[in-house]
Parts: C-alpha cells; structure tokens; sequence
C-alpha cells in the first residue's frame, strides 16, 4: 500500500469505526530484496459452538466478523486465524460439527487464501486430530513477499508445550535464515510467561524464544488471551489479538480469569480483529484494531 | 574363651545394640513430623478447593486424581507436577512467603478445564 493509498484506506476504515490503535516497529522488511508491500488480517478465539451470557450473540458473531472483513476496502493477501476455532467439547462428533460449521462460515470471506492454526480448544483433547482433518496440519511455513512466516503448535499437547521435536524443527527451519531475515510468527498462546497463575503462557516456550533470539526481526502474533496486547522479550515483539466471542479481563486484573461481562450498551465491546500492515517504504507493520461490527 | 566369657561379651553387644536402637528410635522422634495435605483433582476442581500453610513450615502434598491425568501448578512458587490417575504423587514444599495465591491444573482435562483452580493461603 503507498502513502496515498494506505492514508485514504484507514480514513475509509476510520468512517467505519476503526481505530488504529497501535505501531510498532518491524525492522528489516525493507532489507529483503524481494520484499514487496503487503497487508494480512489477523483473526482469533471465534469459539464456534460456544454458548452463555458473556456473548447472547454467539450464533451471530462470526458471521458478522467475516461480513466486516468482507466489507474492508483493501483486501488483504491472507487472513490467518491464530486458534480457538471452535469452543472445546468433550464429544468428538460435535466437535468435528463445530469444524464443519465453522469453515462453512468462513467460506464466506472474499478472501481465499486463508492460514489456520489450532488452538487449545480445538486440539488439546484429541492432540489435534480433528483439527487436521478439517484443516490440515499444526505447525508448518510459508513464505509471503519476503517475509518468513513459521506456525508454532503450542496446544496440541495438552500440557502447552512445543515439544523436543517441534523444537528441533524449528531451530532447522530458522538455520536456514539469514541473521536479518524478516520472520514473523504465529502462535496461540503467549510464548513468554504473561501470567501463568492463568494458563497464558507455554510451558517450554522459552526455548522457542531462545532459538528466535539471534534473529534480528522477529515479530510473534498470538492469540489466546481475547484482547490486544504487546511485550517485548528484548528485540523481538509480541502481539495478542481480541478475541471474535468474549473478551477476557486485564492479566491480574480480577482473581479469575472470567470473561468479562457483556455490554448491552456496547454490544460486541473488546472484540475485534486486527490488520497488519508491512509498511516498506517505513520499514514497519502497522497495527489496526477492527471492531466486529462496521459502523456504515 | 570360657563359655561365661562369651556370654558376657555377648550381652555387651547386645546391650551396645539396643542403646544404638533406641538412639535411632529417639533421633527419628525428635523430627518433626511433616504435615501431610492431601489433595484430591477430578474434572474439573480440586478438593480441597483452597488450603492454609504456615510460612516456613514443611508439609507435603499427596496429590491424587479421580478420573483422567491433571496439572498441578502453583506458580508463585515454582511448583509443578503431574497428577497421574492410580498413583500418589508426592511433593515436599516450604512456602517462603506469605499471601494468597492460585493453584491450577495446567493440562488440558476437558470442557471446564479453565476453572479448575484452587487458592493456597501462607501465613505467618
């Protein structure tokens, strides 16, 4: 996106109700010879097949979310969903329908070229069977105008950890990366330890960070927690993204980790999805934090 | 050696014995005897549900699980350990602060799997 372009997206966005929010630095976008502009939605914990108080709308969501996407002016190269799909459930036959019926769903986005990625929800009772069955593997690469995407699977082991094997996977893939390479990764819960008296961490997720650590730009897109927030582990960022059904309370903020309520004032209020913006020319990704509902 | 010798020596070392034996008995009476909490996990709470220690004092925990393998982790105190069905699990512990903190189960069990936790408290 140019200056001109980018500037005349966010005023239309902004006319919609979106906000941007937040901008961090992603060094070295701009260093890659074959990098060229892009734009990706990020997406999380839409918790298909939940039901309850903190959202009366749970049926009508997502939905709404995927209409919003698809009213976006600028379409973005791809969507990812960084887990929690759908809500868990103890059965594997509703299970497998709630899958079904969430990428029914999201069939509906304009947008084709979509990544997904399990949450604990999904793959945490099964170690990620159904989720393969219906949307292929856990942790897996790809490479997108210059920039070295990795998925890392912290949930399909129930106890939240990566795994020697996974680990090992890792360090070869990053191996095969220059020192400066653009990475950017996604993963569901927080890599670093956000408040573990909560579960919001990864109980080996310190040696992900530690084999990321000697590269220079690295950004991490999580999810898990329903609301935005940013960390820093020395150089490399952090990002949460809001959750699409409930959001959830402050780290610390309240003695349990309970949704917050929902407003009938505010309805939708705390949950949203985020564009990133690779900004070449500025060498950055910029955040915009999205609503469910676009205001017309 | 003259068999009343030999009895004598006998009943030395005999004697020898069983002062050795009650020095033993009385070096175990004279520890302090390790509180014991037993904590029972099933899907999805602990029981008890919330316990007090006193700060300092060692106790230890005799974990068990009623259904399926669970998580116990307090984090504050840098404690963790797996619940394994058919099996005790024993873990010694010296709170060294004071306060309220939460326990949880950090392996996935199931549908209400996020609200099984528990509260220790440590007081002075």
């Amino acid at each position: 996106m140019n200056d001109i372009n980018r500037r005349e997206f966010l005023k239309l966005a902004g006319l919609g109700g979106v906000g941007v929010v937040f901008s961090s630095a992603l060094p070295g976008v701009a260093r890659a010879a074959d990098a060229d502009e892009f734009y990706f939605l990020q997406l999380s914990d839409t918790h298909w097949g939940f039901e309850g108080p903190p959202n009366p709308d749970a049926k009508g969501t997502l939905r709404k979310a995927v209409a919003s996407v698809n009213q976006l002016s600028y379409k973005p190269d791809f969507i990812v969903f960084t887990g929690d799909l759908t809500h868990t459930t103890d059965n594997p036959v509703e299970r497998r329908r709630r899958m079904a019926e969430f990428r029914e769903i999201v069939s509906e986005l304009k947008v084709k070229n979509i990544r997904y990625m399990p949450g604990e929800h999904d793959a945490s009772l099964d170690n990620g069977k159904a989720f393969k069955e219906f949307f292929g593997p856990t942790n897996y690469t790809f490479d997108h105008k210059g920039v070295h995407f990795i998925v890392l699977d912290n949930v399909s082991d129930p106890r939240a950890t990566i795994g020697d094997e996974q680990l090992a996977w890792l360090a070869a893939d990053l191996k095969r990366q220059r020192n400066d390479a653009p990475i950017v990764v996604f993963t569901h819960r927080p890599l670093f330890d956000l408040m573990p008296q909560w579960d919001w961490a990864t109980r080996d997720g310190a040696k992900a960070i530690e084999l990321l650590m000697p590269y220079q730009n690295v950004t991490v897109f999580y999810g898990h927690i329903h609301q935005e927030h940013h960390h820093m582990t020395a150089h490399i960022a952090h990002h949460a993204a809001k959750g699409l059904m409930f959001p959830l309370p402050a780290p610390g903020s309240q003695p349990n980790r309970t949704p917050l309520p929902w407003d009938p004032a505010e309805p939708y209020k705390g949950l949203g999805y985020r564009g990133v913006d690779a900004e070449l020319k500025e060498a950055q990704y910029k955040l915009t934090e999205y609503p469910v509902v676009t205001k017309v | 050696m003259s068999a009343s010798t030999k009895a004598v020596r006998l009943a030395v070392v005999a004697a020898i014995a069983m002062v050795g034996l009650v020095a033993t008995y009385t070096h175990v009476a004279a520890q302090p005897k390790e509180k014991v909490i037993k904590i029972v996990a099933k899907r999805f709470d602990y029981t008890p549900g919330n316990f007090t220690l006193k700060k300092g004092e060692p106790v230890i925990l005799e974990l068990t699980s009623a259904d399926v393998l669970m998580g116990f982790n307090l984090p504050d105190f840098n404690l963790r350990a797996d619940i394994v069905p058919d099996k005790v699990t024993r873990v010694r512990f010296v709170p060294d602060k004071s306060g309220t903190f939460t326990f949880l189960c950090d392996i996935f069990c199931g549908t209400k799997h996020e609200e099984m936790n528990g509260k220790l408290t440590v007081v002075d």
